[in-house]
């Protein structure tokens, strides 16, 4: 569990609404959830945190990509 | 199989970063900016690694030229699977003129060094848009070059190209060993997870200068100016079509 928060605080670098912002959202979330003992629910609270991992990553892909499709192939500029 | 991919990355600021140029107009700030690796970089190394993968070729050697921080940039190329990294290094007002024509050279030394029998760099660098290394790495070999490369396969030895050009696609075929350059639509790269650059912590980067391969640095270019673009005017909204050509006339355009 330690190790997903490292996971997706260390992609909360890039958030773009700022580190901190990402950081609190982050602890809520996980404190939250921090007594359940349900072997089930936290394996499903475990995919979630995988998803949003997942999620992350492309969120920071796809706007680097328009990014760089904006500056190098618009035909515009 | 082709033994050895050589993977040039470089360190550039952030492409999220709004640069500021420099109050003496000799650069842009750096200190305390955000930098990363090149996204056609990251394309490039992404490229290496499914090779990798497909089994296609051996090993991928991530190679970065500049001061200790380039480090950084190596370790992410080693967390997205390079298997080593090499740090070329360079420092100081070498650093500064350190352009195209000096890393070519540089790459040209070690792809012959390291035996490689390909060199993959990304297209340009976000940073001074020269679009040069990888052309000039492939002319310094006398090695062919599938620049703007959307799409490589290696068949045998030889490798077919298809290459990102005004009006659309061409596609050839190129002998190895050769230069290939990355454009933005080869691949999607994989982000450096955390476990994964954990594991990159093992692999190792070697380093060396310049000198020990036998480059001369000393620049042919000198940076006279950097300046911002000029300020976008405010538009200016008009009523009527009345209007819009009575203030076309005063600007003169009619």
């Amino acid at each position: 569990m330690r190790f997903k928060n490292y996971s997706l605080l260390y992609l909360g670098r890039e958030y773009p609404k700022g580190t901190a912002y990402f950081r609190e959202r982050l602890k809520t979330a996980f404190m939250k959830n921090k007594d359940e003992t349900d072997p089930e629910k936290i394996q499903k609270l475990i995919a979630r945190g995988d998803f949003v991992i997942k999620e992350l990553e492309a969120l920071y892909f796809l706007r680097k990509y328009r990014a760089m499709k904006k500056r190098y192939y618009d035909p515009e500029n | 199989m082709a033994a050895r991919v050589l993977v040039g990355v470089k360190r550039v600021i952030d492409y999220a970063v709004k640069i500021r140029v420099k109050p003496d107009n000799t650069g842009v700030v750096t200190d305390g900016v955000k930098h990363s690796m090149n996204p056609f970089c990251e394309i490039a190394v992404e490229e290496a690694v499914r090779l990798k993968e497909k089994k296609l070729v051996k090993e991928v050697v991530a190679v970065s030229c500049g001061p200790q921080q380039v480090q950084e940039t190596i370790r992410t190329a080693l967390a997205m699977g390079a298997d080593r990294g090499i740090h070329v290094e360079v420092s100081g007002k070498d650093y500064d003129t350190l352009g195209p024509l000096q890393v070519s050279k540089i790459l040209a030394a070690l792809a012959k060094k390291e035996e490689a029998s390909l060199v993959i760099l990304g297209k340009q660098a976000i940073d001074d848009d020269c679009n040069q290394t990888g052309q000039m790495t492939a002319a310094l070999l006398d090695w062919p070059q599938g620049t703007f490369a959307s799409e490589v396969t290696i068949d045998g030895d030889k490798i077919k190209v298809i290459r990102e050009i005004d009006g659309g696609l061409e596609t050839i075929k190129i002998n190895m060993p050769a230069v290939v350059t990355a454009d933005l639509r080869l691949n999607t790269p994989r982000y450096a997870t955390l476990p994964n650059i954990m594991k990159a912590k093992k692999k190792k980067i070697a380093s060396v200068k310049p000198g020990e391969l036998g480059v001369d640095l000393t620049s042919r270019l000198e940076v006279l100016r950097v300046e911002e673009p000029a300020q976008r005017q405010a538009g200016v909204k008009v009523e009527t079509v009345e209007d819009l050509v009575g203030k076309l006339k005063e600007a003169g355009r009619i």
